[in-house]
Order: structure tokens, then C-alpha cells, then sequence
């Protein structure tokens, strides 16, 4: 289902959705339930939509200062996968609902992320579909374009993609770099992960580590803003460096360390997933 | 958004938090007039200037071409006058503002803490900020105050001290109780403590705070507890919720093409080097920053158009990266998601048209949607615009434009 269904965004997304073959059931607009759009029924609320229609995704497309509220509704319906596309929620907000969701079986992804899409078989996001062509290459990044980038140059190097999750660039997210890299390498139709991050926390490191210790995929890294000067924010909230561990350089040092394939240039990262794969 | 010393202290008191007293001047007759006023109110017998700047290590730090520092103690009026004189209109150069410095246009006429009394003085450090591995804020503190906090979490890691905060909730008494126990402090000293760190996390969490940072956090001689200084930084996505804070945005301190560029929802930052780039998406931006910097350039902009890439942000990317002679090369990395590139082609050719008299390479990458038939609307445009597909072709191109 989509939250935020009937609003320009909503109603956008969930078109081209639909058109790549996503199995939406229907959407949540508070105060228009009992209305049909886009031939699907809207509902008033999460509980009400669930209920009716069975649905277990929903994605968000509620504005920033309703969307830790709609999560929490999300997760409070028993919504199983939540993926949440809005941009620009306080921190303070995310701290709430990250403990609020702490012992529930929902998994957040996002916020201010592009979505979840399974090459050929569901996009729950805002990704441009034809660019994930089908494979074998699991994606996981923190930014939208890219995330496009990158699965643009594994398919021009004769690979293709199983799944990519686009885990956002916010200071807190509900699923970091390591969860999403650890559901990957459990996911069958994934023989080798591209993990993209970026400047600011101490998420890849994390996932580093889990690489080193339980990775048995093959896994090429890269980490935007090894240009980027301290103490400024790089557009994403989290994208900001702190102290002296916290650099691009810093990070992509632990990720060598854990036999991670890290690249220096994004322009390579599909040569070097193709050749790392050739070689095993 | 960042708050200067005065508009910060001015915060802490709505919430009873007690701060070193001061009144803010912008000319040296209004600081002396804040001096006698403070005198007045405070009984301080000496004051203390401080530039108002966004910028620490203004105690260190110095009015370029001059000896004033950039906070000094004044001990009679024809001192604030003299002071007050020098940092207004200066511009001051601290390890925090780089080389080219920050304009003073305001100095706060503050109080003097210093004062003697039965017990020692002491300074303490003490910030709130979030501890984005655990999703819970923090609070950080240490018995030395008044120092570089990094320097003391190398040498001395161990009088660092942490205290987490259950989301949601107020800072426990319990908690607050461990920090001023922490921090050595016993009887009267102790129970102002206490209240100084609950009421300081209530205005950080009302405010809806990204950082607050008390350094030096000050016990006087007759054991009152002050915020001496205070850094402030408020999160942009929650100002929705405190218009009246808006306010207190002074932009005078932010980067002019910075400002204008916000203006067109474009998201930029100025840096150092010889290659503007415009990007849409922010993690895109930074990585073609840095193929740049592979490429033998260094980047000039990061510069988000976001995910409308059209006519009128292409050509507002187009004059702020104009307006920097030190760029030598122009690189667009679109990759059309949504956005088709056809039509951003389109508007950089307009945009271009429009500026005219563009004299340095502009190189165009556009991929993924109608990216073939923007390349040909390039090409066949004839204006100098070198158009790539591939991001290797764009950085070959960028290599050719700087060497």
C-alpha cells in the first residue's frame, strides 16, 4: 500500500509502480478512505487498509512533519516492511520511532531514501525501473542517483541486478549498511554486492565488519565525498564529516581491511565487480 | 542553522538555564553603554568582549593585521571603547575560519566570572548531540573545560564522560546526579549542577537541537554553575516546528552564492578548487566531486539541482559557478531517472544561450533516460559543449580540460 496515496508524489509513484508490475492493493489518505484512486481503494487508516486488502509493504510518501507519526501507524498495523521515501524528518522524530519500532517485527528502510526494487519483479520505491536490468548483483547505497549510477554500470558490464535497497542518507535509518548487506548475502539470487556509502557515521564500518566475518559473496565498496572538506554537510543530513576516524579515507581503509574490493573512482565500480567475479 | 554566542545564551535563559550575563553591541559607543548597563545589572567590575562569529577559538585567534584577539578583558569603559573599536568591522582569523577569516559585526560585552570568592573556580566541558550508532542522544563531558575536547579525548580519553539519554525522555535526576559526581563536585556546586545539565537537555530537546556545546562550562568562586560560552547549531528539518527561530538566521555568515543558490532550491556548497560540477542528488554530487579530484582537477562546487533538473536551475547553477574566476571547466552529471535528459540537455542549451558569453569548457555527462537523444540535441546545438555518456568519458574529458 501507499501512505500519502492520493498527494502529487503519491499518486506519481504509485503509477509507475503499478506499471512495473508491484502488487499495490491500495493506499492510505487520511479523511478520503472509502474513495477509489488509481482503481484502488483508499482508506483513512493504516489499521483499516491492512485489514482490508492484506497488505504487509507500505511505502511513504507523507511530508516530513507527518511522517515519523505514519511509520509508527505502519508499524502499529503489523506492516511488516515499511519504505519510507520522505525527506527532511528531525532527527528527534526518527529517535522516536527507532525506539518505538526496537521489538517489533516491522523493518523500516529509510527515510529519505529511492526504495527497494527486485529486478523484473517489484519496485517499492522511486528508482527509474529499466535501469535495473535482471542478474545477479545486489546494491546497497545511501543515495538515489547513485544507486542508478551504479546499477547502470553493472548492467554495461554484462552483469545485472537481483536487488537494491537504497537504505537513505539521514543520520538514522532503520536499516543500516550492515542489516541490508547481511540480507543480501543470505538472499539466493545474489552472487556479488555493491555497498556505496558515504562520509558520516560509522555504518560501513559496521558492515565491515560483518563482511570480514560472515561475508561469503564477493563485495566491491565505495564511499562518496573523499573531496568533501569537514564540517560541512553534503546535502544529506548525514553526510557530514566529524572527527578524524570519521573521513572517506578512514572508512575505506577498514573496508580493505575486511577484503572488501573497494574502488577509488565510481566509474569503475561495474568493471571491478565484473572482474572480481571473472577471477573466482 | 547556526546561532551566535548571544543568541544562544539568550535561549538557554527561556529554559532557566544560568549563563554568563552579556549584552550584544554592533559599534564601540552601544558597547559602552552595554558595559555600564551590565555593570548595573551584574555588579561585574571588569568585562570581558567577545566577537560574535560562527567560528571557535576566537579567545586564540586574532583581527587580521592587528594584535587584538578575539576575546579580551576590558577593565574600564575607554577600554570596551578601544576593544570594541578593533573587532567590530575586523575580520577575524581562528583555526576554525581558515585563512580568509569571518567579519565581526557584533560583539557581546559579557560579564566577568572570574571574580574572587571562598572556593577555586573551575572549568568544565559539556555538549548534547545525537550518537547516531546507538539513536539516542548524548551528553559528553569533562572535568577539563576550556580546552580543545579532541585534544583531551586523545591524550586523556579517560576524564571523557558519556551519559546516554532514553529517547523520548527528560534527563533523569539520577543521571544528572552521576554527572555532577562525575565532575568532582560536592554540596552547594553539586545540586547547581544537577539542575544546570536537566535544564540545559530540556532547552536541547525543546529547541530541537543538533548540537549544544558549553566549553568552557564554568563553576565560580562563590560555586555557581554558568555556561561561559556557547555554541548552538539547531536541526534544519525541525524549524518547521520554531518559526520564531527562524529568525535568528544570520546570513551575513554564510557564503554569498551559498545564500543566492539556496534562493533556487539548489543545494551548494562553495569549495576551493578548479572544476564546478552540477549534480543531481547528493551522493552523485560527491562522487563526481571526487572523480574530479582523480581526474586531475580539483572540484570547485558540490551542487545538487535535485530531482527537477530543468531550464532555470541549470542556469542558475550555470552563473553561481560563473562567479568563481578560478574555475576553468564546467562538468554536468545528470543521470536521468525520472528526469528525462532530453530536456535538461534542452535546458542547458537554453541556459547557455542565455548567459552568452561562456569562455571556459563546459562538459555535459547525461545518462539513463532519452540519454542517446540528448547527447545528438547537444551535438547538434554547435555551441562549445563536449557531451559524454559514460562517467570514465566524462573524467577523460575533465583530465583534458585542466591539463
Amino acid at each position: 500500500m501507499v501512505q500519502g496515496f492520493t498527494g502529487t508524489e503519491g499518486t506519481f509513484h504509485a503509477t509507475q509502480m503499478i506499471e512495473y508490475g508491484t502488487c499495490l492493493v491500495g493506499g492510505v489518505t487520511p479523511g478520503k478512505g472509502g474513495t477509489m484512486h488509481l482503481d484502488r481503494p483508499v482508506f483513512n487508516t493504516v489499521d483499516q487498509a491492512a485489514r482490508a486488502t492484506g497488505a504487509d509493504v507500505s511505502i511513504l510518501f507523507v511530508p516530513p512533519a507527518f511522517a515519523a507519526d505514519a511509520i509508527m501507524e505502519a508499524a502499529d498495523a503489523g506492516i511488516r516492511l515499511v519504505v519510507c521515501i520522505t525527506e527532511g524528518i528531525p532527527v528527534q522524530d526518527m529517535v522516536l520511532v527507532q525506539q518505538y519500532l526496537k521489538g517489533k517485527a516491522t523493518r523500516l528502510v529509510g527515510p529519505n531514501c529511492p526504495g527497494v526494487i527486485s529486478a523484473d519483479l517489484c519496485k517499492v520505491g522511486i528508482m527509474p525501473g529499466f535501469v535495473f536490468r535482471k542478474g545477479h548483483i545486489g546494491i546497497v547505497s545511501k543515495s538515489g542517483t547513485l544507486t542508478y549510477e551504479a546499477a547502470d554500470q553493472v548492467v554495461k558490464a554484462g552483469l545485472g541486478i537481483s536487488t537494491a535497497i537504497g537504505i537513505g542518507g539521514d543520520p538514522i535509518i532503520g536499516t543500516p549498511t550492515r542489516e541490508a548487506v547481511a540480507l543480501l548475502m543470505e538472499d539466493p539470487e545474489t552472487r556479488g554486492i555493491v555497498m556505496i556509502g558515504e562520509i558520516g557515521g560509522n555504518m560501513e564500518a559496521d558492515a565491515a565488519a560483518y563482511v570480514k566475518k560472515e561475508g561469503n559473496k564477493p563485495v566491491v565498496g565505495f564511499i562518496a565525498g573523499q573531496t568533501a572538506p569537514p564540517g560541512r554537510r553534503m546535502g544529506h543530513a548525514g553526510a557530514i564529516v566529524g572527527g578524524a576516524e570519521d573521513t572517506a579515507a578512514a572508512k575505506m581503509a577498514i573496508m580493505r581491511a575486511s577484503g572488501i574490493h573497494v574502488v577509488d573512482s565510481p566509474a569503475d565500480i561495474g568493471k571491478t565487480m565484473a572482474s572480481v567475479l571473472r577471477e573466482r | 542553522m547556526n546561532l551566535h554566542e548571544y543568541q544562544a545564551k539568550a535561549l538557554l535563559k527561556r529554559f532557566q538555564v544560568p549563563v554568563q550575563e552579556g549584552i550584544p553591541a554592533d559599534n564601540s559607543e552601544a558597547a559602552v553603554d552595554a558595559f555600564k548597563k551590565l555593570r548595573m545589572e551584574t555588579g561585574t567590575k571588569w568585562a570581558v568582549i567577545k566577537a560574535q562569529i560562527h567560528a571557535g577559538g576566537r579567545g586564540k585567534g586574532r583581527i587580521a593585521g592587528t594584535e587584538q584577539r578575539g576575546v579580551a578583558i576590558a577593565k574600564n569603559a575607554e577600554e570596551v571603547k578601544t576593544i570594541a573599536g578593533n573587532l567590530i568591522g575586523g575580520t577575524l582569523v581562528t583555526v576554525q575560519t581558515g585563512v580568509s577569516g569571518k567579519k565581526v559585526n557584533k560583539v557581546l560585552v559579557a560579564q566577568d566570572v572570574y571574580y574572587p570568592g571562598p572556593s577555586p573556580v573551575k572549568e568544565f566541558y559539556l555538549s548534547i548531540l545525537l550518537d547516531r550508532s546507538r539513536g539516542q542522544h548524548v551528553l559528553i563531558y569533562s572535568t577539563e573545560g576550556g580546552m580543545d575536547i579532541e585534544e583531551v579525548a586523545s591524550h586523556n580519553p579517560e576524564r571523557i564522560f558519556r551519559e546516554w539519554v532514553y529517547p523520548g525522555s527528560a534527563l533523569k535526576p539520577f543521571q544528572a546526579r552521576k554527572i555532577a559526581f562525575n565532575l568532582g563536585l560536592q554540596g552547594e556546586a553539586n545540586r547547581h549542577m544537577v539542575k544546570f545539565v536537566i535544564s540545559l537537555y530540556d532547552a536541547y530537546s525543546s529547541l530541537d537541537c543538533a548540537l549544544i556545546e558549553i566549553n568552557p562550562l564554568f563553576k565560580t568562586a562563590d560555586d555557581r554553575i554558568l555556561a561561559v560560552d556557547c555554541k548552538m547549531r539547531l536541526d534544519d528539518n525541525a524549524l518547521f516546528r520554531h518559526p520564531d527561530l527562524a529568525d535568528l538566521r544570520d546570513i551575513t555568515e554564510e557564503d554569498p552564492a551559498e545564500v543566492e543558490a539556496g534562493k533556487y532550491n539548489l543545494n551548494f556548497v562553495k569549495l576551493d578548487g578548479n572544476v564546478g560540477c552540477m549534480v543531481n542528488g547528493a551522493g552523485l554530487a560527491m562522487a563526481t566531486m571526487d572523480m574530479i579530484k582523480l581526474s586531475g582537477g580539483e572540484p570547485a562546487t558540490f551542487l545538487d539541482v535535485g530531482g527537477t533538473a530543468n531550464a532555470q536551475t541549470v542556469e542558475a547553477g550555470f552563473r553561481i559557478i560563473l562567479k568563481d574566476p578560478k574555475v576553468k571547466a564546467i562538468l554536468i552529471n545528470i543521470f536521468g531517472g525520472i528526469v528525462r535528459c532530453d530536456r535538461v540537455a534542452q535546458g542547458v542549451i537554453d541556459a547557455y544561450r542565455s548567459i552568452g558569453d561562456i569562455r571556459i569548457p563546459i562538459i555535459v555527462r547525461l545518462q539513463g533516460t532519452n540519454a542517446e537523444a540528448a547527447k545528438e540535441l547537444i551535438e547538434k546545438s554547435g555551441l562549445k559543449v563536449q557531451s559524454a555518456i559514460l562517467l570514465s568519458e566524462a573524467a577523460a574529458l575533465v583530465n583534458q580540460a585542466v591539463a
